[in-house]
């Protein structure tokens, strides 16, 4: 690992200004000189293998503002501090009531130890694991742009089918940010330009010609919080995840599906897709496909295929299409099924 | 008794806890990277990302400019000592720092020595080659590959088996099966990293590195280093977990002993989890067609196995488990072929159930295939093929239980409510299949010396170089000297690990169980006789016994007729505080240089099929139980049974202990473990634990293992056959079968993925 300079910012304003210099707004926070880190769980790794090169490093486990560690549940939105760890979002009996699908996509990522140190801000910036992005001595257009994508002919099994370009099929592997994208989440973000809220939907960036850059974030920019509306749907919804084993291990193919029922008509659904695509996904084209329709096999069997229409396969990726379908037929029909 | 320490049944000891059972989970045990070593300097690898080629120039200054950096070695500093040697105890011939030539991915081309682990791995980062590369052969199909017939290249493959007229019995079969199967690339990935540190005491070398076979390193150590091998002391007190992969030394262990000799400190380098994959053994992958022809009888007529093995470009290194596919069944006839593909990869090596696991998957799949054509039951096709004698040699089998255990393991498991026709088992949204398979493992056992001092206070030490793997020989040795000398297992001590002990054979091909402990009980019984002569003696307190047989129990000699005296009075008579015999077993059959060649760390294998009177095997029948969802196609194992009879079981604890992590890894081999190679680079991509999968617990639910009593008094004294590596074998088969029986469909290919089953 690269020598690096370790600090720990006692505020967010603190840690902003910190991260602040004339520089910091023209590159992407992954390639910046001073990076956050949070559970460390995602760079830590990545620093050992290279790919992550800060000369600095800001800790925000020593944030003063108690806001940061909270979740705040109202009538009408859960609001999680970006601090909370993943293991304790889980766990929140609020939060597995009012919203399972949050609650499961959190409890299904990972392994106990990893998500009893992740956060949530820090967990919905994972960036890729291709194979490729991890090992430095390979090309890649993500980790050194220009240099071209190996993964492209190589070993892409596990990589992304929807949301690709020429440069780029890294897959976007977390599974929260697949709940947040299906339920119009906002993120809070605080740096030197001062606040903004940010929908969910937006954060990340498609990777077309620039795979390097992954956010819509400043260097000097950090997540404060998440919210998520509450709404009609939130409490008939689910998240599946299939994966090779049982446990610990990242989605083939994941759907996270909301309804809003009225009898076995969708009156609303919201949907995202995990596993099988570069960036969080929603899939608008299947939700416009059910809006109004009886929900039954052959309605969400066609609202799979409008999920799917755009996807482009590589050599051993193709699997996905079908698996991506049929996870979000089965996830559709099991959430339709959920006693509520 | 529990789950876990079964009751024992006929000729089975009891489930002593393992002796270092509660170190280990405390963390007390101490591994070799473990040891305190004062003034220690730390050591980090750099290696190649190409495959083939040369290293034209390699760049230092920066590495060197990190603070704490002491030594870099490299390219000319291993010119004084000898190159690695392939074979039983040197994993390659590829000398990394002996010449530029780069044969794989992933091949040392320096080591960095600095004051601290950080500042070594930082500036081995920094080593930076310019290549004269080539393009790589990857694997099977890749252009530039050489092909040749594998017997006689390597002692694991003397010939190719074969009996009777093949073409002519295959022409005429009424039914035929003729079908390829294929095993990816598996690397062992214990959970202990590969580590080696190297210290000096003037000439004398002491390396502590996880080890099954210290005598063996210790003499090629020797030899590289152009050492007297006196001077030079493997230490390997436990290992967590080797699988074969600590049993070859690989280059790198000379390498950090020059670098230790070069700064004139002790040197500690841990090899990184991802650059294992490249520095040390794996399992290549292999190929099979078999074929299968029988008589609508179901009795097999025709039985053909050509299998086909990677290596490396330099080393031919061969598992050919023909030998044991041959001599499986009741074959009227038998072709075999292996055939060696040398890649432009690193040298395979030993893994658990090296030849068996991959050949007998092939052929126990293609058995089920033929179950199928022929439209018997699985089990009943095995039976009806059950042989007398093995039909290669026409030899007897020593003890052959298959039968036995195929029936207890059936009822187990509850065979009969299976409804045979494919796909027609449902539990709600999931597909429900059963599937069976042979496991076989040969029988052989290697010279060995113990040690064994049993004091007046009935203290026990016993003494051999053999390894504690995680097997639980150490307290099977020492469950065998307790049970001689009449004392309870707290009265006993079991040293191993260490090549200054009486050697042993490398901690390979389950044979060390029936190695040791067969060295142990000549050595106990000589105690014995020395105690029995001085109690029955004319001065001795059982004096006037006469002839009455003698044993020792309960810290007492004892005779026959109830008499008996304590061992201190025994010991009092004979004037001695301690008795200590040193013993050395050599198997039937073993030539005459047979225990110079076990202190030349070259030790005898016997058994298995080598010998001329009977072949030596041991056998087990598993059953296995997938759950596939109707849509999504993930599979899923709620349950495993297998039975298995291995002669005496010293143990019941640590023998279940095997079989269950030999069936749980084959849940992985059949389901989730294969390395990606990069086929245009030849290079390995999945090279971590996130993306080498292997099961974790939530995969593994029931698991059921029965010990199937069985006596054979032929294998060796101690009447015990191997079982480490049984557990494992058949595995894979039993799940394809399964995965055929829910789905209809017949995957071939190694490990079976959602992607086989979804389109």
């Amino acid at each position: 690992m690269r020598p690096f300079v370790y600090e720990r910012p006692t505020s967010v304003s603190a840690a902003v200004a910190m991260a602040s210099h004339a520089g910091a707004g023209h590159v992407p926070p992954t390639a910046a000189d001073t990076q956050f880190i949070a559970g460390g769980t995602n760079l830590a790794d990545y620093m050992k293998l290279g790919v992550g090169r800060p000369d600095r490093l800001l800790d925000l486990n020593t944030l003063a503002e108690p806001a940061l560690r909270k979740i705040r549940t109202s009538d009408d939105a859960i609001r999680f501090g970006a601090l909370v760890r993943m293991g304790e979002a889980a766990d929140n009996d609020d939060v597995r009531r009012r919203c399972p699908l949050l609650a499961d996509s959190l409890k299904l990522a990972a392994s106990g130890q990893l998500r009893n140190m992740a956060t949530l801000g820090g967990n919905v910036l994972q960036r890729t694991r291709c194979e490729y992005f991890r090992e430095t001595s390979w090309p890649c257009n993500k980790r050194e742009p220009g240099s071209g994508c190996a993964a492209m002919e190589g070993v892409n099994r596990q990589h992304a089918v929807l949301g690709t370009s020429d440069s780029c099929i890294a897959t976007y592997h977390g599974d929260f940010a697949q709940a947040l994208i299906a339920l119009d989440a906002t993120v809070d973000i605080e740096g030197r330009r001062g606040k903004r809220t940010l929908a969910f939907a937006k954060l990340h960036r498609l990777p077309g010609e620039t795979p390097n850059i992954e956010t819509d974030l400043a260097a000097d920019e950090i997540i404060t919080a998440i919210e998520v509306p509450l709404r009609p749907w939130s409490g008939r919804s689910r998240y599946l995840k299939i994966r090779d084993r049982e446990s610990y291990a990242f989605a083939l193919a994941s759907a996270a599906v909301a309804l809003d029922m009225e009898g076995q008509t969708v009156r609303s659904v919201r949907i995202g897709l995990g596993g099988v695509a570069t960036v969080p996904w929603r899939a608008v084209a299947a939700e416009d496909a059910l809006q109004g329709k009886v929900l039954d096999e052959a309605a969400a069997q066609k609202a799979a295929d409008a999920a799917f229409a755009d996807a482009r396969p590589r050599e051993h990726n193709a699997f996905k299409i079908p698996l991506g379908k049929r996870t979000l037929v089965r996830a559709l029909l099991e959430t339709r099924d959920m006693k509520v | 008794m529990n789950q876990a320490a079964p009751a024992p049944r006929e000729n089975q000891g009891d489930p002593v806890v393992r002796i270092d059972a509660r170190l280990k989970v405390t963390g007390q045990a101490s591994y070799p990277a473990d040891i305190a070593t004062a003034n220690v300097a730390y050591g980090a690898l750099a290696t190649s990302s190409i495959a083939r080629g040369r290293v034209s120039a390699l760049h230092l200054q920066d590495a060197r400019a990190v603070p704490g950096v002491l030594d870099i070695v490299t390219y000319g500093d291993m010119d004084k000592t000898d190159t690695p040697k392939f074979g039983n105890t040197g994993a390659s011939s590829i000398g990394p720092l002996h010449d530029k030539t780069i044969f794989h991915d992933g091949q040392i081309i320096a080591l960095v020595v600095a004051e601290t682990f950080e500042a070594a791995e930082e500036a081995a980062m920094l080593i930076r080659a310019d290549y004269d590369d080539e393009q790589p052969s990857a694997s099977f199909d890749s252009k530039g590959t050489s092909t040749e017939a594998a017997a006689g290249k390597n002692p694991m493959l003397k010939e190719d088996a074969k009996a009777g007229d093949f073409d002519a019995a295959w022409a005429a079969a009424a039914v035929k099966v003729d079908e390829r199967y294929s095993t990816p690339t598996q690397h062992h990935n214990p959970i202990e990293l590969f580590s080696t540190t190297a210290m000096w005491q003037g000439d004398q070398l002491t390396i502590h590195e996880p080890s099954q076979n210290v005598t063996g390193w210790k003499m090629e150590l020797a030899r590289q280093l152009k050492l007297d091998p006196a001077n030079v002391r493997i230490i390997s007190p436990y290992i967590g977990g080797a699988f074969g992969s600590k049993g070859p030394m690989t280059a790198r262990t000379a390498i950090v002993a020059v670098a230790a000799r070069r700064i004139g400190r002790p040197v500690r380098c841990v090899v990184s989890r991802m650059q294992a994959f490249g520095a040390q053994t794996y399992r290549a992958e292999t190929r099979h067609r078999i074929r299968i022809g029988a008589g609508k009888d179901g009795r097999i007529t025709a039985f053909g196995h050509e299998g086909w093995e990677v290596t490396s470009r330099p080393d031919p290194y061969v598992v050919g488990g023909t030998s044991a596919t041959a001599r499986m069944y009741n074959y009227g006839s038998v072709l075999t072929h292996v055939a060696l593909v040398h890649a432009d990869r690193n040298t395979p090596g030993y893994m658990r159930s090296p030849p068996e696991t991959p050949y007998v998957y092939a052929l126990e799949n293609a058995m089920d295939e033929m179950a199928v054509a022929l439209g018997m039951d699985p089990v009943e096709f095995r039976r009806v093929n059950e042989p007398v004698k093995e039909p290669i040699g026409g030899r007897p089998f020593s003890s052959r239980s298959l039968i036995k255990c195929y029936d207890q393991a059936s009822e187990a498991f509850g065979w009969s409510k299976r409804d045979p026709e494919a796909g027609s088992m449902r539990d709600g949204d999931w597909l429900v299949g059963m599937g069976c398979a042979t496991a076989i493992y040969p029988t052989a056992a290697a010279p060995c010396a113990a040690r064994v001092r049993l004091t007046a206070d009935g203290e026990v030490r016993v003494q051999c170089g053999s390894h504690e793997i995680g097997t639980g020989v150490r307290t099977v040795a020492g469950q065998m000297a307790a049970e001689r000398l009449g004392v309870g297992m707290e009265k006993v001590s079991v040293e191993m690990g260490d090549s200054a002990l009486p050697p042993a054979p490398v901690s390979g091909g389950s044979i060390s169980t029936a190695s040791v402990c067969s060295a142990v009980m000549m050595a106990c019984d000589a105690v014995r006789a020395k105690l029995f002569a001085a109690a029955a003696g004319k001065d001795g307190p059982l004096a006037g016994s006469g002839n009455a047989k003698l044993d020792m129990a309960d810290g007492k000699i004892v005779t026959e007729t109830g008499k008996s005296a304590k061992l201190a009075d025994v010991f009092k008579a004979m004037q001695v505080g301690a008795i200590e015999e040193y013993a050395e077993f050599a198997p039937k059959g073993s030539s005459p240089e047979a225990l110079n060649k076990l202190y030349a760390g070259q030790p005898e294998f016997h058994g298995g099929e080598s010998d001329k009177d009977s072949v030596k095997y041991a056998f087990g029948a598993e059953f296995v139980e997938v759950r596939i969802n109707s849509r999504t196609r993930e599979i899923r194992v709620p349950r495993i049974v297998g039975a298995f009879a291995a002669g005496r079981i010293m143990n019941t604890r640590t023998a279940r202990s095997q079989l269950m992590g030999g069936m749980i890894w084959g849940i992985g081999q059949a389901l989730h473990e294969a390395t990606e190679i990069d086929r245009r680079a030849a290079r390995y991509v999945n090279r971590d634990l996130q993306d080498y999968l292997v099961p974790v617990n939530a995969d593994i639910k029931a698991v059921d293992v029965i010990l199937v009593p069985e006596v054979d008094h032929e294998v060796n004294p101690a009447g015990v056959k191997g079982l480490g590596e049984l557990g494992n074998v058949g595995t894979a088969a039993a799940v394809a079968s399964a995965v055929y029986h829910a789905t209809g469909k017949r995957i071939r290919d190694l490990p079976i993925r959602i992607e086989h089953l979804i389109v």
